[in-house]
């Protein structure tokens, strides 16, 4: 069977599977990292969101064969290292405003909200409605309006 | 064991009475303290008005509650020698934040710090019988007591334990956050006590609750105890459970509602796809079990199979309306005054679904002689007793584990994907960890019924004579029972249906039903087409009354415009309840009701009572063309609601943070189901499969504006709050877009009649998975 290698969370790993199985997939199944959520399969309701390269991505719609060893794959797990602490400042945040229900959506949510922070920056800009309003991620307890305060105050600190 | 008796008033000496509780230590190694289930203070008669409604004198909490009464079964908080303390609660989180009010209970009665509190789900209790059912909003009503009780009497036995330690009286001991204080400043930690409060015996004891003057922990605003699990991905969840050899299993479903496995034509070749383990047909399906769930999905898009006809295969959302025109109950013509006004209305409310986030999972180790099975259930027990039934084993030959839920909404009192997931395991002999597709959600999942509600009023003056209700629907499936397999089978007494519309369906909406407002000659009937399983139904965030409800404001609000009154006006006059009145003129005041609108934009303000609390909601929404038709891709935008505000009245919120969740949480399920989510039907089958087509709110659609205000404790008792939010919320959206366009809506979701995306195949039943999604990355 094809090897697959790539980086996640920081450590080489390498998959022997069908180079067209998700990305989900292989880390949830055969790395056992179960922080990414399954909730669609087909890229909508981002409940798997990660980064690739420090950009927010949905490994439910990448197939592994389509990353390679210099690709650096972040779950929800990896975040708090990619800033040399325990928890990252949009982690804090979430704790902070009490966000979380049932918790679900929340992985994918943090993942796309760090993204969609650094986004805004690179566009020269801080995250503002539109932005948010851009955000795909399902939150089916609907927490929309904590997950919104919670990304103001996260993105202070980050 | 003796039977408990009732709590009961100390005959009072003094002028304070202070109610005395009956509880248990149990023997055992360490401390462990436990009360009865069903332990409810006795309540005073509630004020009753004049001609009561049914759901007034006894709600469906009521029926939940007492229903615990004869069971004398044990709840338990014991305290280790590490200073913790540990509850195994029966009941069933799925974000509603019941897990972190059962450790305020406990911080609060035994005076330990709320992160040295472990609560855990209990597995499946047969003895429990009633009282592992998680619905109805119920679990704070029902717990409060019984979870306190467990715990003040293992303060007790603590402090007894420290007097001896420390050669003190009781009396003279502090304890606080996990310590006992003498007077001269020694301490002694309660893990080092742990060990000698055990019991040596179990025996019955009994003891006080803290006053709520005396309350530091409950009743103050705490943040949920598994938040920091939650946001660094460590929180399990069924389908996160590391069972050796569990491996990942789809089930290949028919391409109408119900359908049944004909043949599977090429069962061989598909066994032999990369990692593929299994191809077997089940009851309700062909199931794949392989490496990993990428390659169960690639197998059932391979697999041909000929299937058999479904349940309403040919019909469509129109056949059914149609059949539920065809039985609604005539209006009575109101014997009134003939100078009386009619003000009449009839609504539609379309097929929607649960749609929790997390699909349907269940993971199952049938062996010979046992099962195992880890899932989230609200009603495990049931489950366990149709597993054994399944596999003709003695029930306590199935272990039934309760895991966490990533949202229930009902959804999950049916144990299908379990039953499932054991068919598969005995069938192939393995362990299994099945999962159900999104689109399998959509299509197959259970869905709230289609159904409609007619009101005519009478009005002369100032006054409104009469207020008929009449409501018809699909059947709802209560064969969940109220948690146990007796209660279940009476719901499927022959005829069929019919014994699931009396003994269930008329019931709850008998108990659950009310017409807040002073209207003379209120009725309100249910009837039922369909048997209670043609198609798979449920409840689904609350059970009938964000409908009713809606209808019913829809209505006051016209009434209202005939009387020539505004409706906050008219409704001030006319609720019947003071509670009402405070939370509905609450919203008014700090939701500025009646301010200057653009065109194109209102308000909208109703209110609801219901598990034992009163809410009151005002919404403001924006109908303009530019919001109408904004862009976003794959999306629904349509109006948007751009701010509410809730007044939330539970009686006594014992942690008021959870309470505004689960408001702001309401809020956005009555925005959806006023305005977005709906399923289609159509040739026998739901065109929706996935959130692109089942619009539940997202974050384009959420107003940026909501506040909830929690009124200060009126009963002092905690009321239900999971489900309070839905009805008010959908019905002042409703009434809102009303204002707003100048036209009623009728029939709901609003955009129901648009189909807003393509829909997918049926055959295979399942979409590939994208290949492009680097594309999109951000
Ligand atoms: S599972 Fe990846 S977007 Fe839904
Ligand atoms: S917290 Fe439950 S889906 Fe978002």
């Amino acid at each position: 069977m094809p090897e697959h290698t790539f980086t996640l969370n920081g450590e080489q790993v390498t998959v022997d599977v069908d180079g067209d199985v998700r990305l989900l997939w292989a880390i949830r199944d055969l790395l056992g990292v179960t922080g990414p959520k399954y909730g669609c399969g087909i890229n909508v309701c981002k409940a798997c969101t990660c980064h690739i390269n420090g950009k927010a991505f949905n490994p439910c719609s990448v197939r592994v064969a389509d990353v390679g060893p210099d690709d650096e794959i972040t779950t929800i797990e990896g975040l708090p290292t990619t800033v040399g602490e325990d928890l990252h400042p949009m982690q804090q945040a979430w704790l902070d405003h009490d966000v979380a229900q049932c918790g679900y959506c929340q992985p994918g949510q943090i993942m796309a909200a760090v993204a969609k922070v650094r986004q805004a920056r690179a566009e020269g800009h801080e995250v503002r409605d539109e932005d948010l309003d851009e955000i795909r991620n399902i939150c089916r307890c609907g927490t929309y309006n904590r997950i919104r305060d919670a990304i103001r105050s996260g993105a202070e600190h980050m | 064991m003796n039977h408990p008796r009732s709590p009961h008033v100390e005959p009072g000496s003094g002028t304070v009475e202070r109610r005395r509780f009956l509880g248990y230590l149990l023997a055992g190694p360490t401390l462990v303290a436990a009360a009865q289930l069903g332990v409810e203070p006795t309540r005073a008669a509630a004020a009753v008005p004049s001609v009561p409604e049914p759901s007034e004198v006894y709600d469906l909490n009521d029926l939940l509650t007492l229903a615990a009464t004869p069971t004398s079964n044990l709840i338990a908080v014991a305290v280790h020698p590490d200073g913790t303390a540990s509850f195994d609660m029966p009941r069933a989180e799925s974000g509603q934040g019941i897990t972190t009010v059962a450790a305020m209970l406990i911080a609060e009665e035994l005076d330990l710090p709320l992160d040295r509190i472990n609560v855990t789900l209990a597995d499946a209790r047969p003895e429990l019988v009633w009282n592992q059912l998680t619905g109805g909003s119920n679990t704070t009503i029902a717990m409060y007591a019984p979870i306190r009780v467990a715990a003040a009497i293992a303060r007790g036995r603590l402090l007894k334990a420290a007097a001896m330690k420390l050669d003190e009286t009781v009396t003279r001991l502090t304890p606080h956050l996990g310590v006992v204080r003498a007077p001269d400043g020694r301490t002694v930690d309660y893990g080092e006590l742990a060990e000698a409060a055990a019991g040596r015996e179990t025996e019955q004891l009994e003891t006080e609750l803290k006053p709520e003057s005396e309350f530091r922990v409950i009743g103050t605003p705490r943040n949920r105890t598994d938040a920091l699990e939650a946001v660094t991905g460590r929180k399990k969840y069924a389908m996160d459970l590391d069972v050796a050899d569990a491996l990942p299993t789809m089930v290949c479903r028919p391409p109408t509602i119900k359908g049944t496995v004909g043949s599977v034509n090429n069962a061989a070749e598909v066994r032999r796809m990369p990692g593929i383990t299994d191809v077997v047909a089940i009851s309700t399906g062909v199931a794949v079990r392989g490496r990993t769930f990428g390659q169960c999905v690639t197998a059932i898009r391979a697999l041909d199979v000929s299937w058999g006809p479904g349940t309403v295969d040919g019909m469509s959302d129109e056949d059914v309306l149609a059949d539920i025109r065809k039985a609604e109950i005539p209006l009575a013509v109101p014997d009134v005054d003939p100078l009386a006004e009619t003000v009449e209305g009839e609504f539609t409310f379309h097929f929607r679904n649960n749609a929790a986030l997390e699909p349907q999972t269940a993971v199952a180790d049938v062996r010979s002689d046992s099962a195992e099975v880890w899932a989230p259930l609200q009603s495990p027990i049931l489950c366990q007793e149709l597993v054994a039934e399944q596999l003709g084993l003695p029930v306590d030959a199935v272990t039934v584990h309760v895991e966490q839920a990533g949202g229930a909404f009902g959804r999950r009192f049916f144990s299908d994907p379990v039953i499932e997931a054991v068919e598969v395991s005995r069938k192939t002999g393995k362990r299994v960890k099945l999962m159900w597709h999104r689109v399998d959600e959509c299509r197959q999942g259970r869905t709230h019924p289609m159904c409609t509600s007619r009101i005519r009023a009478s009005l002369l003056g100032d006054e409104v004579l009469t207020f008929e209700q009449r409501h018809t629907s699909v059947a709802t499936d209560y064969t969940m029972g109220f948690g146990e397999v007796i209660t279940a089978m009476a719901g499927k007494i022959p005829p069929l249906g019919q014994g699931n519309e009396l003994v269930y369906s008329d019931t709850i909406f008998l108990t659950t039903v009310n017409v807040p407002y002073k209207f003379g000659a209120v009725t309100q009937l249910l009837n039922e087409i369909y048997e209670y399983d043609t198609f798979p139904s449920g409840s689904n965030r609350n059970l009938v009354n964000p409908d009713v409800r809606t209808a019913q404001e829809l209505i006051v609000d016209r009434i209202a415009a005939k009387t020539g009154k505004d409706p906050y006006r008219f409704r001030r006059e006319f609720v019947d309840d003071e509670r009402v009145l405070a939370v509905l003129d609450k919203v008014a005041e700090v939701g500025d009701w009646g301010r200057e609108m653009p065109a194109n934009t209102a308000q909208g303000i109703t209110v609801h009572k219901e598990y034992k609390g009163a809410i009151a909601t005002l919404v403001e929404i924006d109908c303009s063309p530019e919001t109408v038709n904004r862009e976003i891709r794959n999306a629904v935008t349509g109006p948007r609601v751009t701010k509410a505000v809730i007044a939330v009245d539970t009686g006594f919120a014992v942690n008021p943070r959870g309470l505004e969740a689960q408001m702001q949480g309401g809020l956005m399920d009555g925005i959806a189901q006023a305005l977005t989510s709906s399923l289609h039907l159509r040739d026998g089958v739901f065109l929706e499969g996935s959130w692109d087509d089942y619009f539940y709110t997202r974050q384009w659609n959420a107003p940026l504006d909501v506040q909830v205000v929690v009124m200060p404790p009126t009963t002092g008792e905690p009321g239900g709050a999971g489900e309070l939010g839905v009805p008010s919320a959908m019905a002042s959206v409703a009434c809102a877009y009303a204002r707003a366009t100048g036209t009623m809506p009728t029939s709901f979701p609003i955009n129901h009649d648009a189909l807003g995306f393509a829909p997918k195949p049926t055959v295979p039943p399942l979409p590939a998975s994208p290949t492009n999604g680097l594309k999109y990355a951000y």
